[in-house]
C-alpha cells in the first residue's frame, strides 16, 4: 500500500454484518465500485443524513451504525437508483434489507398515535397500509 | 371483451371517482370489467426482501383468482388481470415475476397457501389499463373520441410504479412515450416538462409530509413552468400528494398557483363524451372545471 491509501480490516462480526444484509437484499453489494450515480439521482437525497452511495459503501465494510443512519428510513423505494445503476445493483433493495434489520427487532419506525385525527380522516388507505408496510414490522 | 379487474382499496374509498370513470369508459370502448370475487389486498409496497415469502401471498390469492374465473367459465379464456392503480400494478407484478422465475417460491406460496382449494399455477398476467389502450391501438382510440380535447395542455405524470423498476415497468423508463399517446389521442396536447417520472414522495405522506409537499411543489410548479393546464395520473397514492396536498403546498410556497390533477379516466370519460356520473370532477380537491369551461370543454 502507497499513498494515502487506508488499509480496512475487516472483522468476523463485519463480514456477517455484510453477509446478513447480501442474504436479505439479494443483492451482491461488493460489487459497488461508488460511482455516486444513486447519491445524484435520488430525490431525497437532501433529506438524508448520508447518501445511499455512503450507505453501499459502509455495508461493504461491515459498519454496523449504518443503521443509525436516517437514508434508509427516508428511501421510499421509488428506484430511480434501480435503473440507473452501472452494475445494476438494486440499492433500494438495500436499504429495505436495513429497514427490515431493525424491524425485525420490533423497532418500529411509526406509531399511529402520533397522526392526528384530522390527518388520518383524509388519508387514503393506500397511504396508511402503504407506511406501515414500510415502516413497522 | 370481458376482462378480470382488479379493484384495490383506495379505489373502493377515497378514489372511487377513478373506478367509476375507468369502468364507464371502457364500457364505451366495449371492455367490460369484470370485478374479482373476493379479492383481497394487493400486498402493496411490495416487498423488496428475498428471504420473507409470505409477503406474496396476498398478491399470489388474487392472481389465483382469475385462472379459477377461467375454470368456472366466468370469463372466457382470458388470463390477464386489469389493473388501475399503478401502485397495484406494480405489487402484483413484481410478485407474478418473481414466481415465473422461480418454480420452487411459487411451489413454497402454494404450500402455505392453506386456504385456497387449487394451487396457483402461475399463468396470470398482470396488465394496467394503459396497456389495454395501448393493444387496442391508440389511433383506434383517437377515431372512437366523440369530443377532442383541443387546446387542453396535459402533463402526463407517470410517477414510479408505472415505470420501475424496468422489467415491471409498461414502458422504457427513462423514455416512456405510452402517456404522452394517450393524451394526444383524446386530441389535446402532451406537455413535455422534466418532473414527469420525480417520486411524489409516496407514503410519506402518512408521518413526514413536509417532504411530499416539497416534492409536490417541485412537480406541480415544473408543470404549470412548461405550459400545463393540468396534469394526468394513475396512482392514488400521487393523486393524494399532488391534488389534497396542494393545501399545504400553497401555505409553504408564494409563489405556487394551483393545478388540477386529474385521473386519467376522467379525461377519458370527457373526451368519449360520457356525462358527470363518469367525470366527476366535482371529487378533485383542485376543481378541473374552471379550466375545462375556459378551453370550451365543459358547459
Amino acid at each position: 500500500m502507497t499513498g494515502n491509501v487506508k488499509k480496512i480490516k475487516l472483522t468476523d462480526r463485519s463480514v456477517e454484518f455484510l453477509r446478513q444484509v447480501e442474504e436479505i437484499s439479494g443483492e451482491e453489494i461488493t460489487v459497488c465500485e461508488q460511482c455516486g450515480t444513486c447519491s445524484g439521482g435520488c430525490p431525497f437525497v437532501e433529506e438524508m443524513d448520508i447518501t445511499p452511495s455512503q450507505i453501499m459503501r459502509k455495508v461493504m465494510i461491515g459498519q454496523e451504525d449504518v443503521l443509525q443512519s436516517r437514508t434508509m428510513w427516508i428511501c421510499a423505494s421509488c428506484f430511480t437508483c434501480t435503473i440507473r445503476c452501472p452494475r445494476k445493483l438494486d440499492v433500494s433493495k438495500v436499504a429495505e434489507a436495513l429497514r427490515q434489520i431493525e424491524l425485525r427487532l420490533a423497532i418500529d419506525e411509526i406509531d399511529l398515535n402520533d397522526i392526528s385525527e384530522n390527518e388520518l380522516e383524509k388519508l387514503p388507505t393506500i397511504a396508511i397500509v402503504g407506511a406501515y408496510r414500510k415502516l413497522t414490522g | 371483451m370481458k376482462i378480470p379487474y382488479y379493484p384495490g382499496c383506495t379505489l373502493k374509498t377515497t378514489a372511487d371517482y377513478f373506478e367509476t370513470s375507468a369502468i364507464a369508459s371502457a364500457k364505451a370502448l366495449g371492455i367490460e370489467m369484470v370485478e374479482l370475487p373476493d379479492w383481497n389486498c394487493c400486498g402493496v409496497v411490495g416487498s423488496l426482501t428475498s428471504d420473507d415469502l409470505i409477503r406474496h401471498l396476498a398478491p399470489v390469492r388474487n392472481m389465483l383468482r382469475v385462472e379459477e374465473m377461467n375454470a368456472r367459465g366466468d370469463i372466457e379464456n382470458e388470463n390477464r388481470l386489469l389493473t388501475l392503480c399503478s401502485m397495484c400494478y406494480n405489487t402484483l407484478q413484481r410478485t407474478n415475476a418473481r414466481i415465473k422465475q422461480s418454480s420452487e417460491d411459487l411451489e413454497s406460496i402454494n404450500n402455505i397457501m392453506y386456504l385456497e382449494e387449487e394451487p396457483y399455477k402461475g399463468t396470470t398476467e398482470v396488465v394496467h389499463f394503459f396497456q389495454l389502450l395501448e393493444e387496442m391501438g391508440f389511433d383506434e382510440l383517437a377515431k372512437k373520441i366523440v369530443k377532442p380535447l383541443k387546446g387542453l395542455k396535459i402533463a402526463p405524470y407517470y410517477g414510479c410504479m408505472l415505470l420501475r423498476p424496468e422489467e415491471l415497468g409498461i414502458d422504457k423508463p427513462d423514455d416512456p412515450t405510452i402517456m404522452e399517446n394517450f393524451v394526444e389521442s383524446l386530441g389535446a396536447d402532451a406537455v413535455q416538462w422534466n418532473a414527469r417520472s420525480i417520486c411524489c414522495g409516496s407514503y410519506h405522506t402518512v408521518s413526514n409530509k413536509e417532504i411530499v409537499v416539497k416534492l409536490a411543489y417541485e412537480i406541480l410548479h415544473n408543470a404549470r413552468k412548461c405550459g400545463a393546464d393540468l396534469l394526468i395520473t394513475s396512482c392514488p397514492l400521487c393523486a393524494f400528494n399532488l391534488d389534497n396536498r396542494q393545501e399545504e403546498v400553497e401555505a409553504q410556497y408564494l409563489d405556487f398557483e394551483p393545478i388540477p390533477v386529474l385521473y386519467f379516466s376522467q379525461l377519458l370519460a370527457l373526451a368519449l363524451g360520457l356525462g358527470v356520473e363518469a367525470t366527476a370532477f366535482d371529487k378533485n380537491y383542485i376543481d378541473p372545471r374552471p379550466i375545462l369551461k375556459k378551453k370550451g370543454l365543459l358547459k
